[in-house]
C-alpha cells in the first residue's frame, strides 16, 4: 500500500521534471508554426518557416557541418578522455592526482572568449590554417575534461579485487582492460560522449575564433543573427533537429539494449574470470 | 561491451554519412580555388540570400559567407590573420581603428561603378575621410523607443526625460558604454566623443541617478522584450526599433533633438584579401541601385544609396524611423574610435554604473 | 607500467598543448598593461577596485546557489529514474534538451516568463496574480539551473544505478527504515557521482555571462561579464587575462578545499 503511494509520488515528480525540461523546447516548436515574426503572440498556423529552410542551401550545409563536427569531435574526445581518466586513476600519489585534475578542469572554468582567443593565437603561431581542422582540434580539446570527469568516478567505484583477481589469473593488461575495466566504466564513457556532444553543439565563442575557410557551425550562425533578430526559420530548424535526435536516441536505445541473455553471458564471463 | 561497440560503429557510420552529405552540398556551392571564391565576413542575416545567388550567376564567382556577432570579435579575427576575407562589413568607429592599425586596403575609386549613387551626405565622414577605405552599406541612428500604451510622445522628447521619476523601473538600456555614456553626455550638451575627464566624471554622477529608472541593461534581446510589452521605454538602435515595431504596433521611435549617434556599416577590403578582383566585383554589385534596394527591403535597414532609396516602396521611403529628416541628421554624431585609455575609462565608468 | 604510458600519451599531449600552453599565454598576458608594457598594474587594479572583489564574491555565491538548486532537483530525479522501466532511455531523454541551442532556449524562457507569458498565466490561474518574473535573481538562477540540470543528473544517475542492490536489502533486513538506509547507505555510496556532478555544474557557473544579461538584465555582474567586456569591448586582453587567472586560481582553491579527503578504503 505504502509502496504504491510512493510510486505515484515518484511518477508525479518525474513527470514534473520532464515537463520543465521540455517546456522551452515545446515552446520553440510551437512558435515555429507561427506566421508572424516573433515568439510572443501566435497569429496563425503556417508551414512557411519550414519551407524557408529548404530554400536556404547554406543553412542546410551549416547544419550538416555542425553535426559532422559534433559526432566526430566527441568521439575522439571520448577516446582521449577515457585514456586520460585511466591514466589519472593509475597515479597513486594523491597530490599529483589533484594537480592533474586541477589542470584538467581549467578549460571548464575558463570563459569561452579566453579559450577561443588563446587557441586562435596558438593556431596562427603554429601556422595551422583556420578551418575545419582547427575547429575540430578545439572541440576535442574543450570536450576532454568533461569526459574525464564522467569516467573517473566509475573507475574509483570499481572493485579493485576484480583486477587483482584477473592479474592473478595471468590476464594481460589488454585483456583486463577489455574484459574488466571497460565493461564497468561503460556508463561513464557513454555519459562522457553525450556531454562532449552537447558541448560541441552548444559552443559559439571558441568556434567563432578558430574557424575560417567557409566552415561555420549553427551556433555561430544563430548568434550572429541576433542583431537582426533570429527568424522563426531557426525555430523550425531546431524542431527538425530535435525530431532527428529523438529518433536517433530511441533507435540507439533499442539497438544497444542488452537482451537478458547476453547480459547473463557477460556476467558468467565475469565470474569465470574471477574464479 | 556490446553497447560500446554499437555506439562506436554507429557514430563512425553517421560520420561517414554526414561527410558524404557535406561533400555533395559543398560541390554545389563552390568551395575550393581562391580566385573563384569571394570570402565575405558580415553580420548574420545581413544580406538577401537571393542577392548572393544573383551575384554568383552574374559574375561566375562563388561566395563564401561567414558571419560575426560583434565588431570587436571581427577585428580580433582579421588582425590575428589565418583567414582571408575579401570583404568585411564593420561599423564606423571600428573602420577608423582598422585604418589606424593598417588592416585595410585602399579602395581605388576608378575601379568603382556607381559611386555617385551614394547620397553625398553619407560620404567623406570623419571616420574615413574621402572614403579611401570604405563604402557605406547601411546606416542608422540611436534613439528612444516607447510604448504608447504607457507613455505619451510628449513625455520622451529629450534624453533628460529618461531621468523623470515617473519612469521608475521602466527603462531598458542597450548594453554599451559608448551609447549610455554618450546619451548622458548629450543630455548635458556635450559631444558623444567627449574625453575630458571632468565631463566624464560629471556624466557618471548624472548617470548614477538614472539607476532607479533602469529596469534592465540588455543587448539584442531588447527587441524580444519590447515586442512583448515588457517595458514602456527602451534606448536602442533604429534597426532594432524597426524589428520590434514590426511585431508590436504600439511601439514608436524618436530621436532626441539635442543630438544622438548616427552609425554606419561600411564595406571594406581587409589587408588579408586574396581575391581583390572579386572584392571589387562585389562592391560594384552592391552599388547597383537595384541590388541595394532589394537588400534594403530584405534587411529593413536604411540604405545610403540615394538611387536605391527611390526604388523602395513609398511607405518605406517616407518612414521617419529609417530616414529621419536632414535637420535631425545634422544634429547627429558618429562615434570616433577612442584611444585605449579613454575606451577603458568609458567602460570602467559604465561597469560601475551597472554594478550599482 | 608500460600501458600507463600508452593510456596517458594522448592525454598528456592534450594537457601540454591545449591546457598548459594557453594557461602560460594567459598568465603572460595578465602582466601586460594597457600600454603594452610588462607590469603588475592589472593585479593591483583588480584588488584595488572594490567592484572586482564584489564580482568575485557574486560569481562564487551565484555559482554555489545554482549548484545547490540543481543538486536538490537532480538527486531525486536521478534516484527515481533508476527505479523506472527503460531507465537508460529516460536518461537519454534528459540529455536531449541540451542539444537545442542555448540562445534559443533563453529566448523561449523570455517568452515564457514575460508578463503575458504562460508562467504568469499559470500564476493568475492558481490565483497568485501576475508578477514581474524577468530580471529577478530568482528567474536568472532558475534558468541557469535548468541549463545545468542534465549535467548533474547524468553522473548521479550513474552512481546510483551502480549501487549494489544487496547492500540496501541488507540494510532493510537489519531493520533500518527508508530514510536511514538512504542516509547511511545510498547517499555515502553515491558521493563520487555527486562530486563529479557538482564539479561539472559549479565550475562553468563561475563564469556565466550570457544568462546574467539575457534573463537577469545585468542586475548581477559576475567575473564572466567582466572578462567578456575586457576581451570583446575594451579589448584590454591584459585585464581580461588577469581576471581569467583569478578565476582559475579560485577554481583550484575550491577544488583543494572540497577535494578528496584522506578516506579509508571501504
Amino acid at each position: 500500500m505504502n509502496n504504491k503511494k510512493g510510486h505515484i509520488g515518484r511518477n508525479i515528480y518525474l513527470v514534473f521534471v520532464f515537463l520543465v525540461l521540455y517546456l522551452p523546447i515545446f515552446y520553440l516548436i510551437f512558435y515555429s508554426f507561427n506566421s508572424s515574426g516573433g515568439m510572443n503572440h501566435f497569429s496563425h498556423f503556417t508551414w512557411n518557416n519550414y519551407k524557408e529552410i529548404w530554400a536556404d542551401q547554406r543553412l542546410i550545409l551549416i547544419t550538416v557541418q555542425t553535426f559532422f563536427l559534433a559526432f566526430l569531435s566527441s568521439l575522439l574526445a571520448t577516446i582521449i578522455g577515457t585514456s586520460g581518466a585511466l591514466g589519472i586513476y593509475s597515479v597513486k600519489n594523491r597530490q599529483i592526482r589533484t594537480l592533474i585534475l586541477g589542470l584538467n578542469n581549467i578549460l571548464l572554468v575558463s570563459p569561452d572568449v579566453i579559450i577561443g582567443s588563446s587557441f586562435l593565437i596558438f593556431f596562427t603561431v603554429l601556422g595551422i590554417n583556420l578551418g575545419f581542422t582547427s575547429v575540430l582540434l578545439s572541440h576535442i580539446a574543450f570536450s576532454i575534461p568533461i569526459v574525464v570527469l564522467m569516467v573517473l568516478p566509475k573507475l574509483q567505484e570499481m572493485n579493485s579485487s576484480f583486477i587483482n583477481a584477473a592479474q592473478d589469473l595471468g590476464a594481460n593488461q589488454w585483456e583486463i582492460l577489455k574484459g574488466v575495466i571497460l565493461p564497468t566504466i561503460t556508463p561513464g564513457i557513454i555519459a562522457g560522449y553525450f556531454m562532449a556532444f552537447t558541448y560541441s553543439l552548444d559552443d559559439f565563442a571558441v568556434t567563432f575564433f578558430v574557424t575560417g575557410n567557409g566552415f561555420e557551425t549553427l551556433s555561430v550562425e544563430i548568434y550572429s543573427r541576433a542583431r537582426q533578430g533570429i527568424s522563426l526559420e531557426i525555430n523550425a530548424l531546431s524542431a527538425l533537429m530535435f525530431l532527428f535526435s529523438l529518433v536517433l536516441v530511441i533507435g540507439y536505445y533499442f539497438i544497444s539494449r542488452d537482451s537478458p541473455k547476453t547480459n547473463r553471458r557477460e556476467k558468467k564471463m565475469h565470474q569465470d574470470l574471477i574464479r | 561491451m556490446k553497447k560500446l561497440n554499437v555506439m562506436f560503429f554507429g557514430i563512425i557510420l553517421i560520420c561517414l554519412a554526414l561527410f558524404t552529405a557535406e561533400y555533395e552540398l559543398n560541390k554545389d556551392s563552390g568551395g575550393g580555388k581562391s580566385d573563384k571564391v569571394v570570402n565575405i565576413f558580415n553580420w548574420g542575416d545581413y544580406i538577401d540570400p537571393k542577392l548572393i545567388t544573383k551575384f554568383e550567376k552574374q559574375t561566375g564567382y562563388k561566395i563564401s559567407y561567414e558571419t560575426f556577432d560583434s565588431n570587436e570579435a571581427m577585428y580580433t579575427k582579421i588582425k590575428q590573420g589565418g583567414t582571408s576575407y575579401d570583404i568585411a562589413i564593420p561599423s564606423d568607429y571600428m573602420i577608423q581603428k582598422m585604418i589606424q592599425n593598417h588592416l585595410l586596403l585602399r579602395i581605388d575609386h576608378k575601379k568603382l561603378k556607381g559611386l555617385s549613387n551614394i547620397d553625398s551626405k553619407f560620404l567623406n565622414l570623419s571616420f574615413d575621410p574621402e572614403n579611401k577605405y570604405s563604402l557605406p552599406y547601411f546606416w542608422g541612428t540611436l534613439g528612444i523607443i516607447y510604448n504608447d500604451k504607457y507613455v505619451k510622445a510628449s513625455e520622451v522628447k529629450h534624453w533628460n526625460d529618461l531621468w523623470n521619476p515617473q519612469f521608475k523601473n521602466s527603462i531598458m538600456l542597450i548594453d554599451g558604454a559608448r551609447e549610455v555614456m554618450g546619451l548622458t553626455l548629450n543630455s548635458q550638451g556635450k559631444s558623444v566623443n567627449d574625453t575630458n575627464a571632468n565631463d566624464l566624471e560629471a556624466a557618471y554622477r548624472k548617470l548614477k541617478k538614472l539607476s532607479p529608472n533602469v529596469k534592465a541593461i540588455l543587448a539584442d534581446e531588447i527587441k524580444v522584450y519590447m515586442a512583448q510589452n515588457e517595458s514602456p521605454i527602451a534606448v536602442s538602435y533604429s534597426g532594432e526599433a524597426m524589428e520590434m515595431m514590426d511585431d508590436n504596433k504600439h511601439l514608436h521611435y524618436t530621436i532626441p533633438s539635442e543630438g544622438s549617434n548616427i552609425w554606419f556599416d561600411n564595406m571594406v577590403i581587409p589587408k588579408t584579401a586574396k581575391n581583390i578582383k572579386g572584392a571589387y566585383a562585389f562592391l560594384n554589385f552592391m552599388l547597383n541601385p537595384k541590388n541595394a534596394a532589394q537588400n534594403a527591403e530584405y534587411v529593413a535597414y536604411a540604405t545610403p544609396n540615394g538611387a536605391a532609396k527611390k526604388l523602395l516602396p513609398k511607405s518605406m521611403q517616407r518612414d521617419k524611423v529609417m530616414y529621419p529628416s536632414n535637420k535631425t541628421i545634422a544634429h547627429l554624431e558618429v562615434y570616433d574610435a577612442l584611444s585605449q585609455k579613454n575606451l577603458s575609462k568609458y567602460n570602467d565608468l559604465f561597469l560601475q554604473f551597472k554594478m550599482h | 607500467m608500460k600501458t600507463r604510458g600508452l593510456y596517458f600519451s594522448s592525454y598528456v599531449l592534450w594537457l601540454i598543448f591545449f591546457v598548459l600552453a594557453p594557461v602560460a599565454l594567459i598568465l603572460y598576458q595578465s602582466f601586460i598593461g594597457i600600454n603594452g608594457h610588462f607590469t603588475i598594474d592589472n593585479y593591483e587594479n583588480f584588488f584595488k577596485v572594490s567592484a572586482y572583489l564584489q564580482m568575485t564574491f557574486n560569481s562564487v555565491l551565484y555559482a554555489a546557489l545554482i549548484t545547490l538548486i540543481t543538486l536538490l532537483v537532480s538527486y531525486p530525479t536521478a534516484y527515481f529514474l533508476t527505479k523506472t522501466k527503460y531507465k537508460q532511455l529516460w536518461l537519454m531523454l534528459v540529455i536531449l534538451p541540451t542539444w537545442i541551442n542555448i540562445l534559443l532556449k533563453a529566448y523561449a524562457f523570455i517568452g515564457i516568463f514575460s508578463q503575458s507569458g504562460p508562467a504568469n498565466n499559470f500564476l493568475e490561474w492558481i490565483g497568485l496574480g501576475s508578477h514581474q518574473l524577468l530580471f529577478t535573481n530568482a528567474s536568472f538562477m532558475l534558468v541557469a539551473a535548468y541549463i545545468q540540470l542534465p549535467f548533474m543528473i547524468l553522473p548521479i544517475f550513474n552512481a546510483i544505478d551502480d549501487l549494489d542492490e544487496s547492500l540496501i536489502n541488507v540494510s532493510h533486513d537489519l531493520g533500518a527504515n527508508g530514510f536511514q538506509t538512504f542516509w547511511n547507505v545510498t547517499f555515502p555510496l553515491t558521493l563520487n557521482g555527486i562530486k563529479s556532478g557538482v564539479q561539472v555544474v559549479f565550475i562553468p557557473s563561475l563564469s556565466l555571462f550570457m544568462l546574467t544579461r539575457l534573463i537577469g538584465g545585468n542586475k548581477v555582474i559576475t567575473l564572466g561579464t567582466a572578462i567578456e567586456e575586457n576581451f570583446l569591448v575594451t579589448q584590454d586582453w591584459g585585464m581580461g587575462s588577469t581576471i581569467g587567472v583569478i578565476l582559475i586560481v579560485t577554481m583550484i582553491l575550491i577544488m583543494f578545499l572540497t577535494g578528496e579527503k584522506k578516506r579509508r578504503r571501504r
